[in-house]
This record gives structure tokens, sequence and C-alpha cells, in this order.
């Protein structure tokens, strides 16, 4: 447990599910990251300040309200205007799969809809974050 | 620009990159405070401790937030316990602090205890070290939450501010010997519910007993949420930093507490060396291994690793 990797779970936006991500908290947690939650309802402005002070390598964010398309991106760039780009952003929730290509065309690294297993999520950050 | 550079031209990255470092025992984070530790020293450091579920997490953020409101920068380190068996933590003191987020003179960072026990991280005096050097007027450090011996802060803190809250009961007793000797000022948050008048005469009865001391801990009662009280912690706060300075007992703490940090440094790089090294003939492990079958026995394995040593 030398180096745990450190991931930001965030949940942009006003709707007030966070029930999934919860459960992907406590997976991640169970395979050894530690996991920075900061509740509901965070802007991007937020999810940026917290990423870069607490310093983690992964931003997961969920979304269920169908902004996604507008914030996902906004995150994006805005980790890349102050030098955080290396840092590895996917995403979950409710997303059509027809938003799915923009989102990953915009820097969202990947989109885990509805069903996905959590080990899946794990293994997807584990073999892409940048060390 | 290197890292050091960018730290005192307060980049935030910079800063938020060397806790990484110093998190991760990597050398680079200590080798950026070598060049900078005349640096250190400026900040008042305050310990927020108390059992889990006091409030520790609002109440630090509505400190930090009428320290803002006089103009003084604020850093925060908030610990959380790292799972003994997974090695990962969930770290959600920042759930209560949202509103200070974007506030470019706040840093908070987040912590898992990853295995060291006390209440603190064990890379927690070096981020404090950091916030320092970075030029933060005030830093807080949120303790996990507490039971008996997790009376780490203070030897990192300044003033400890012991959280409490009405309704714990008979628990106030079981903690007294442990934890609740170390508050500097104690904070008896949610005192809009039943018993905080009960709480604060029995927290008054256990510091009678120590009457003999030259500061006697202040009660302060607040209700964090709704932002009671905290001007009048924070000038009780006040108090203990007067008294600490015209005692000369802050002094005399800071002096104590280098000491503690530096024996536990070397003690601990005296561990790293013992647990390497192979080279002069033995390793730990094969001692284990003839400690367990009865081949020696533990006392002789032990002087015979710091003779050793001593060659």
């Amino acid at each position: 447990m030398d180096k745990p990797i450190r991931v930001l779970v965030a949940k942009p936006g006003l709707d007030g599910h966070d029930r999934g991500a919860k459960v992907i908290a406590r997976a991640f947690r169970d395979a050894g990251m530690e996991v920075i939650y900061t509740g509901l309802r965070q802007t991007p402005e937020q999810i940026v300040a917290t990423a870069i002070q607490e310093d983690v390598e992964v931003v997961a964010m969920s979304i269920l309200s169908g902004a996604h398309n507008h914030l996902f991106p906004k995150v994006v760039s805005m980790l890349k205007e102050k030098g955080a780009d290396d840092m590895l952003v996917v995403g979950g929730g409710v997303i059509p799969d027809d938003d799915i290509p923009a989102l990953k065309e915009a820097g969202v690294a990947e989109i885990f809809t509805p069903g996905t297993p959590t080990s899946q999520a794990i293994q997807f950050i584990k073999q892409n974050i940048k060390r | 620009m290197s890292l050091q550079e960018r730290l005192v031209s307060g980049d935030v990255r910079a800063l938020a990159r060397l806790m990484t470092y110093a998190e991760n025992n990597d050398p680079e984070a200590t080798r950026v405070i070598k060049g900078l530790y005349d640096k250190t020293g400026g900040a008042y450091v305050i310990g927020i401790t108390g059992p889990p579920g006091a409030g520790k997490s609002t109440l630090t953020g509505k400190l930090t937030k009428a320290l803002r409101d006089c103009g003084k920068t604020i850093g925060i380190i908030a610990v959380d316990p790292t799972s003994p068996f997974t090695g990962g933590a969930i770290l959600g003191d920042r759930i209560r602090m949202q509103d200070l987020f974007t506030d470019p003179g706040v840093f908070i960072r987040s912590m898992g205890t990853r295995g060291h026990l006390g209440g603190l991280s064990r890379a927690t005096q070096t981020a404090v070290r950091l916030l320092d050097i970075f030029g933060k007027d005030y830093i807080f450090i949120e303790t996990v939450g507490v039971g008996q011996s997790e009376v780490d802060i203070v030897k990192t803190a300044d003033t400890v501010v012991m959280v409490m809250m009405p309704g714990l009961g008979d628990d106030i007793q079981a903690i007294k010997a442990g934890i609740m000797e170390i508050g500097d000022v104690f904070a008896i948050n949610k005192a809009d519910l039943d018993g905080a008048d009960r709480t604060k005469i029995e927290i008054e009865m256990m510091l009678d007993l120590n009457e003999n001391k030259e500061w006697r801990p202040p009660i302060s009662k607040v209700v964090a949420v709704d932002n009671f009280g905290i001007d009048d912690l924070l000038e009780k706060i006040q108090s203990h930093r007067d008294y600490l300075q015209s005692s000369g007992e802050l002094a005399s703490r800071r002096l104590r507490n280098t000491k503690q940090e530096l024996v536990s440094l070397v003690s601990d790089r005296v561990m790293e060396f013992i647990l390497k090294k192979s080279d002069k003939g033995f390793t730990v492990d094969d001692l284990v291994e003839r400690i367990v079958s009865k081949d020696m026995d533990i006392y002789t394995a032990a002087d015979e690793i710091l003779s050793r040593i001593k060659e």
C-alpha cells in the first residue's frame, strides 16, 4: 500500500441521487484506493479546485440529471487550463449511448453506464492512470 | 521552474504534489523543505480533535470561514482512517466544507492514516510544514475520530481544540483519562441538544481535578451548523495563543515537539535500516524464525540486532 491511487468521486449538476457515487466510492476503497468524496451538487469549479488540491490521479464523476454533455467537457477543459490534464477523467450515470463518442472526443477517457460491474471501472483505472 | 520555486511563488499544484510526495515517502518532499526550512514557524497550528460524529469537519469549516473574514489565509489537513485490510480509504471531511473549495485563500488536503496510529498520518507534520512555507496564517489539522489514545495531535498543534457533544454520557467517563487531557480549549458542539449543560459540568469537574495547571482550558458552547458560538470559540483559541506566548510555553512546546519529532524520525530511519539490512550476514526475518522455533529468545535477538548495527 505504498502509493494508493487517489480518486476524486464527484457529483456535478443538480440531481440529488448519490447512491451510485457512494457505491462506486466504496468499491474503489475496497480496491485499495484513497477516495475523496465531496458530496452533492458540485460545480465544475469546485471539482477542479478539489482535484488539484488533493492531487488526485483520477476524477470520476457521476451524473443523472442529463447535463453530462455540458458538465463533463467543462471539467476536462478547466483541468487542462490549470495544467492538470494528466488526470484521468471518467464518467458514469444515465448517459445515452449516442452521447458517448462526443464525450470521449472531449477528453473523457471512459463512460460507465448503468449495469457496468464496478470491477470493470476499477480495472480501467488501474490500466489507464499515468504513472 | 523547480518545485521549490513554484512552492514559494504560491503555485497550488506544486504544494499539492509535494504533499503527495510526502505521503508516498518520496525524498523530494523533504529535499524541498530542507532548502526552505528558515521559512517555517510562521503559521499558527490548531488541532481539531474529538470523537467520531462530534462535528469536527463542520466546525473546522466554520472557524476557517470566520478567519477568512478577517483576511487570514488557511490550510486544512483532514485525516480519515485507512482500511487495514485493503489499504483503501474514503476521505469525506470535505463534504462539510464545500463553500471553501473555490476560495483561493484556503487549501484543503484529505489524508488517509495509511497504517499510522495516533490519530494522524505519518506525513501530517511534513504537510503542515509545506503549508507553513507556502505562507498560510493558520493551519487546521483535523484528526480521525478519536477514542482513547489518539493523542499525536499534541505533538503537532499549538492549540488543541477538543470537540465534544451532548449525550455521549458515560462515554465521557470512558475517555477521560486518555484524550480528555490534551484539550487546550473545549468546544461542546450541537449545544442546542438536550444535555449540553450536563456535558459542560462533566468537563468542568474533570478540569477541577487538574487545578494545579497554569492554564485552565475554557469551554465554548457552539452549534457549528448554525454558525452559533464560533466567534466565542475563536476568542478562546486566541486567548490560549496569548497565554502560550506570554508564558513562554509556546517556545517550550515547540522545543518539546521538535525533540519528539526528531527522535521518531531517527527511529523510523533506524528501523528502515535494520529491516533492509542483510549484507552483514543476518536478516530480521532469519532472527524471527529462530525466535519462533525457540532457537533464540526475543530479548537476545533484540540485543543481537543492536550490537550488529554498532559494528
